[in-house]
């Protein structure tokens, strides 16, 4: 039930709504809760809403953190 | 897809385990209380990837599980007027409601109940069908809470004045104090939690300061995590450690998301919508103060208990049903008779058994029977 994806957004649309990119398919969102989104950043869509920005750095960061388990190891 | 597979990488996974393993240093238990955990720890098999003695805890956080029947009933008799047509998320359709009956054979016997995707569906029928009073039903936890709260606002602005929700809205800091505090995992020396695995999404609206407080007050470490397996495995591995060091802090992994504060804008249309509602009963779980949301007195007319008087009857699920004590974390799936025969997800006889997101489910759906469960290296209870 909260299981959210990580979708980009494509393309403003107007009265907060956007056409989002989720693995291939295009769907229209409502972009409301996050009101500072632009072309090009990636949001959590859940029932047909975007609930927060994907901070891309932090996914990132993470990533490298998993790495340097690795390195560790 | 970008930001999925990065976080579904078998070595990775794999190298995690191995680094969780050679932490190990007494048993662990941990509730992940989200079924979005649930799901992805037995999607991607995560209990036979980590050492025995870590033993993960499938807690409350399906919103369809925790609906008593009486809901059910609620909502299957609220469907019998013909002018109605009610609209929901689509597995709420198969939970089991008084005598096995649920929304889906409702509508195989005339009811008008359509599946929607979103809230803002339901509004859209609404607006097409004027002649037609559309009953959206509002379930979920913080996550979806945004999402009707946006659809009665906006039913608002318009006007709209055929649209109303049957609001069954729960919250989680709630059900987690009344886990914490719950009798039998206090006396069960067995069934003690050493740390929670936080929520994903619910946290990326509410952030990860609610959590404080269990932190502080029942000394238990708090990690929020993603839904990813890597996500799952690196919020245990921090988990552990808590453990290990003595710590009991609010940690967040799913840091790519989730901040502390969570979603202003969300959280302010929550509270202009909402209001708490003194009681709420939880399947499992009993009547917990103060647990769930009711529509405030300025959208009352969106409201459908302003419009129809519900019946407060008490319904019985069935009798060897144990999803209630499955939803505590005392019991697991396979303690049930009905496990498997009759109860599956085609027939669910208790609504853990209804979603891959409930305990029942996940078990059916990936491990199928306990004859495949007693075959498998690792004890999975």
């Amino acid at each position: 039930m909260c299981l959210a994806i990580p979708a980009k957004i494509e393309k403003m649309l107007s009265g907060e709504f956007a056409i989002v990119d989720v693995g291939g398919i295009k769907k229209e969102i409502s972009i409301a809760l996050v009101p500072d989104v632009v072309e090009g950043d990636y949001v959590i869509i859940h029932v047909g809403f975007a609930l927060n920005k994907l901070d891309e750095a932090e996914a990132l960061k993470t990533l490298e953190i998993m790495e340097q388990i690795n390195e560790i190891h | 897809m970008k930001y999925i597979k990065e976080f579904r990488d078998g070595k990775k996974a794999q190298i995690l385990a191995d680094k969780i393993k050679k932490e190990i240093k007494q048993n662990y238990a941990f509730m992940e209380f989200c079924g979005g955990h649930t799901h992805a720890i037995f999607r991607y098999g995560l209990q036979d990837l980590l050492p025995p003695e870590i033993k993960m805890i499938h807690g409350p956080g399906c919103p369809v599980c925790i609906l008593p029947e009486k809901v059910i009933k609620q909502a299957i008799d609220l469907t019998m007027d013909p002018n109605i047509l009610f609209c929901s998320y689509g597995d709420l359709l198969r939970v089991p409601g008084p005598k096995g009956d649920t929304l889906l054979k409702a509508r195989s016997r005339g009811a008008n109940i359509s599946m929607v995707y979103s809230s803002l569906d339901a509004l859209s029928l609404a607006r097409k069908n004027p002649d037609k009073k559309i009953i959206f039903m509002g379930i979920g936890f913080e996550t979806t809470a945004p999402a009707t709260a946006m659809a009665i606002k906006m039913a608002s602005d318009e006007k709209l004045n055929n649209f109303f929700v049957f609001c069954n809205h729960v919250l989680t800091p709630s059900a987690i104090q009344n886990i914490f505090n719950s009798p039998d995992l206090r006396d069960m020396k067995e069934l003690k939690i050493d740390g929670l695995l936080g929520p994903s999404h619910v946290s990326s609206i509410i952030g990860t300061k609610p959590y404080d407080y269990f932190a502080e007050e029942f000394e238990k470490p708090v990690v929020v995590a993603g839904f990813e397996p890597l996500d799952v495995l690196q919020a245990i591995l921090m988990l552990v450690k808590q453990v290990n060091e003595k710590r009991a802090v609010v940690e967040n992994q799913y840091t790519r998301v989730v901040d502390v504060e969570g979603n202003k804008k969300a959280k302010d249309l929550v509270a202009e919508i909402f209001e708490l509602e003194r009681n709420f009963e939880w399947r499992g779980l009993g009547i917990i103060p103060y647990s769930s949301l009711k529509i405030k007195k300025a959208y009352e007319y969106f409201d459908i208990k302003n419009h129809v008087t519900l019946s407060e009857e008490n319904v019985l699920g069935h009798k060897a049903c144990q999803c209630g004590a499955i939803l505590r974390g005392t019991k697991t799936a396979l303690d049930c008779k009905l496990f498997g025969n009759p109860c599956t997800p085609e027939n669910p006889l208790g609504p853990c058994m209804v979603s891959a997101e409930g305990a029942c489910g996940a078990y059916y759906h990936w491990y199928k029977s306990k004859d495949d469960i007693a075959q498998r290296p690792i004890d999975l209870r």
